[in-house]
C-alpha cells in the first residue's frame, strides 16, 4: 500500500461505497475499541507518572542545589568562635542569600528521632550546624571550601550533592520508566491492531477473492480496512483518553505536600499531552493495518 | 487482444498444461472443451492475470503479464468480463450492489445512477430480483447477475467458466444468447464448457471456434463437435 496524498486524502474523507464492500465484523471491531480504550486509559497514567516524576527530579534536584550545610566540628571553647567566623566568611560569599547558625533547639529537634528530646546537648559534642541558602545562580563550591580550610579549620561544607545526585537519577529514571510504559503500549497497540486485522483479512478472504476478480487494486482493498481500524483506534483511545484523564483528575491532591503519589498528575500545560494519544494511536493502527494488509494481500491469491 | 505464447503452467511438481499457443482476436467467439481436470479454468485464469505462465508468454492487451505490476492486472481485468461457474457475490450486499460493484471499485459508482444498471437486469432478466440479496438467488439468477456484473464494465473480453454448469436446459439456453448478443456487440467470447450440447447449439447462432484440451495441449476441434 503505498501512502501518497491521494491515499491519505482518500483515508481521511472515507468513500461510502468502498466502506461497504467489506462486511462489518462485529468481535473484531469491539476488540480493537475495547483495547485501544484500555490501552490509551493506561498510558494517560504512564504519561502522569513521567510527567509527575520529571517535577519531582526538578523540584528535588532544585531545592537541595540552592541549599547547603556547614558542621563546625571543633572543640567546645572553639566552636563559637568558628561558627562566627565561618558566618563572616559567608557573609561576603558571592552567591549566597542567607547563612544562620542553627539554634541548640533546632539541632535537638534534628537529633530527636535517634536520640530522643532529652538529649543533653551541652554535655555532648555535637557539631554546630549553619544552614546555607544560595541565590538562584548558587556559589562556587570549591571556593568556599578553601577559604572555609585556610580561614575555619574546623568546618565541613556539605553541599548535598551526595543526597541530590541519586535521589534526582531515581526520579529521572521514573520519568524514563514512564516514557517507555508509554511507548511499549503503544507498542502492544501496534502489535494487537496487527493481529485484529490480520484476523479480519483471513475472514473475509472470499470478499476479498471478489474485490479482485471484478479490478480492484491492492490499494483499493487495504483501504477499506486501513480507514475502518483507523477509526476504531481513534474512537477506542478517544474514549480511553477521557477516561483517564478524569481518573487523574480526581485522584486526591496532596496540596502544597511535596509527596509523590499526591504530585501524581498532571500541571498546567501537561494537561493537553494526552491529547496527543488519540493521533498517535490512530497512525499507529493506520501504519499496522496497512502493514497487515499489505502482507496478507501478496499472499491471498 | 489476449494472446499465449508457448504457455506452459505447471503446478505441485506437474505439468498441467504445456506448449499453449492461443490468440483471441477482437470480436472472436472461442469454446475450451476438455474434460474435467483437464486445465480449462487454469487456462482460463491465465487469460485475466489471476495466474503467470511458467513459462512462455501471455500478453494482455498487447502487454506481457509479466511486466505488468500487481495494479496493472487489476485495471486489466476492469477490460475482462469474468464468470465462474461457482459465483463468489459479497453476500452482504443487495444483487444490484454487487453486479455495479466492478464500478464502485473503478470509482465510478456514479454511473450506477444512471440507467445502465436498471437497463443491464432487464437485460438478464433480473430487474425484479435488484434489492434481492445473493443466497436468495437460485443458480440460473446468479449466474445471470455474474454475467451482469462481468460487462457492467462494458469489457472488451468475457470469460466465462462452465457458466452453465449449475442450470437446466431452458437456463443454459437462455445464457447462451446472452453471450452471443455480447459478442455481436463486438465483445470477444470464450467460454470454458464440456457440454458439448451448448457448443452445438452456440454454433447454430455463431461462428465459433473450438479449442479442446487434450494431453496438457490445446488442440482445434475438428467438425465431429
Amino acid at each position: 500500500m503505498k501512502f501518497d496524498l491521494k491515499t491519505l486524502r482518500a483515508l481521511v474523507a472515507g468513500d461510502r461505497y468502498a466502506d461497504r464492500v467489506v462486511p462489518p465484523t462485529g468481535f473484531t471491531a469491539q476488540l480493537t475499541l475495547f483495547v485501544s480504550g484500555a490501552m490509551a486509559f493506561l498510558a494517560v497514567f504512564a504519561l502522569a507518572l513521567s510527567l509527575a516524576s520529571g517535577r519531582l527530579a526538578d523540584r528535588w534536584g532544585d531545592e537541595l542545589a540552592r541549599t547547603a550545610t556547614i558542621r563546625i566540628v571543633a572543640p567546645e571553647d572553639q566552636r563559637a568562635i568558628q561558627t562566627n567566623a565561618a558566618l563572616q566568611v559567608l557573609s561576603t560569599t558571592p552567591g549566597i542569600a542567607d547563612a544562620r547558625a542553627l539554634t541548640d533547639e533546632e539541632q535537638q529537634a534534628l537529633l530527636a528521632p535517634w536520640f530522643g528530646q532529652d538529649l543533653p546537648l551541652d554535655t555532648l559534642p555535637v557539631p554546630r550546624l549553619i544552614e546555607i541558602e544560595a541565590t538562584d545562580q548558587g556559589f562556587d563550591v570549591t571556593g568556599l571550601r578553601l577559604r572555609l580550610a585556610a580561614e575555619v579549620p574546623g568546618a565541613v561544607l556539605d553541599d548535598h550533592g551526595r543526597w541530590r545526585a541519586p535521589l534526582v537519577s531515581a526520579a529521572q529514571r521514573l520519568r524514563l520508566l514512564g516514557w517507555t510504559v508509554a511507548l511499549l503500549i503503544v507498542g502492544a497497540v501496534a502489535a494487537m491492531v496487527t493481529l485484529a486485522a490480520n484476523a479480519a483479512l483471513a475472514a473475509n478472504a472470499q470478499v476479498i477473492a471478489v474485490l479482485r476478480l471484478v479490478g480492484a487494486t491492492d490499494s483499493y482493498i487495504a483501504n477499506a480496512f486501513v480507514r475502518r481500524f483507523t477509526l476504531r483506534a481513534l474512537v477506542g483511545s478517544a474514549v480511553g483518553v477521557v477516561v483517564g484523564v478524569l481518573a487523574v483528575w480526581l485522584m486526591p491532591s496532596g496540596g502544597d505536600t511535596p509527596g509523590f503519589l499526591t504530585g501524581l498528575g498532571f500541571q498546567g500545560v501537561g494537561w493537553l499531552v494526552p491529547l496527543l494519544l488519540p493521533p498517535v494511536c490512530g497512525g499507529v493502527a493506520l501504519f499496522a493495518t496497512a502493514y497487515a494488509a499489505s502482507r496478507a494481500l501478496r499472499t491471498l491469491t | 487482444m489476449i494472446e499465449l505464447e508457448n504457455v506452459a503452467y505447471s503446478y505441485g511438481g506437474g505439468e498441467l498444461l504445456s506448449d499453449i499457443s492461443v490468440k483471441l482476436a477482437p470480436g472472436s467467439f472461442h469454446f475450451l472443451t476438455g474434460p474435467s481436470g483437464a486445465g480449462k479454468t487454469t487456462l482460463l485464469k491465465l487469460c485475466y492475470g489471476a495466474l503467470l505462465p511458467t513459462a512462455g508468454h501471455v500478453r494482455l492487451f498487447d502487454r506481457d503479464v509479466r511486466s505488468l505490476q500487481r495494479d496493472d492486472i487489476a485495471k486489466v481485468r476492469r477490460r475482462v468480463g469474468v464468470v465462474h461457474q461457482d459465483v463468489q457475490f459479497l453476500d452482504h450486499l443487495p444483487v444490484s450492489d454487487n453486479v455495479a460493484l466492478p464500478l464502485t471499485v473503478s470509482g465510478r459508482q456514479a454511473e450506477t445512477a444512471n440507467g445502465d444498471l436498471t437497463e443491464l437486469l432487464a437485460w438478464v432478466g433480473l430487474t425484479n430480483r435488484s434489492d434481492a440479496m445473493p443466497p436468495e438467488l437460485s443458480g440460473g439468477e446468479r449466474q445471470r447477475a455474474a454475467l451482469a456484473r462481468a460487462v457492467i464494465m462494458s469489457p472488451d473480453v468475457v470469460l466465462a467458466d462452465e457458466p452453465t454448469g449449475n442450470v437446466d436446459w431452458d437456463m443454459s439456453q437462455r445464457l447462451l444468447t446472452l453471450l452471443v448478443e455480447l459478442n455481436k456487440m463486438g465483445k470477444t467470447v470464450l467460454i470454458a464448457t464440456h457440454d458439448l450440447s451448448l457448443i452445438r447449439a452456440a454454433k447454430a447462432q455463431v461462428q465459433a471456434r473450438v479449442l479442446r484440451i487434450s494431453n496438457r495441449r490445446v488442440q482445434l476441434a475438428g467438425a465431429d463437435l
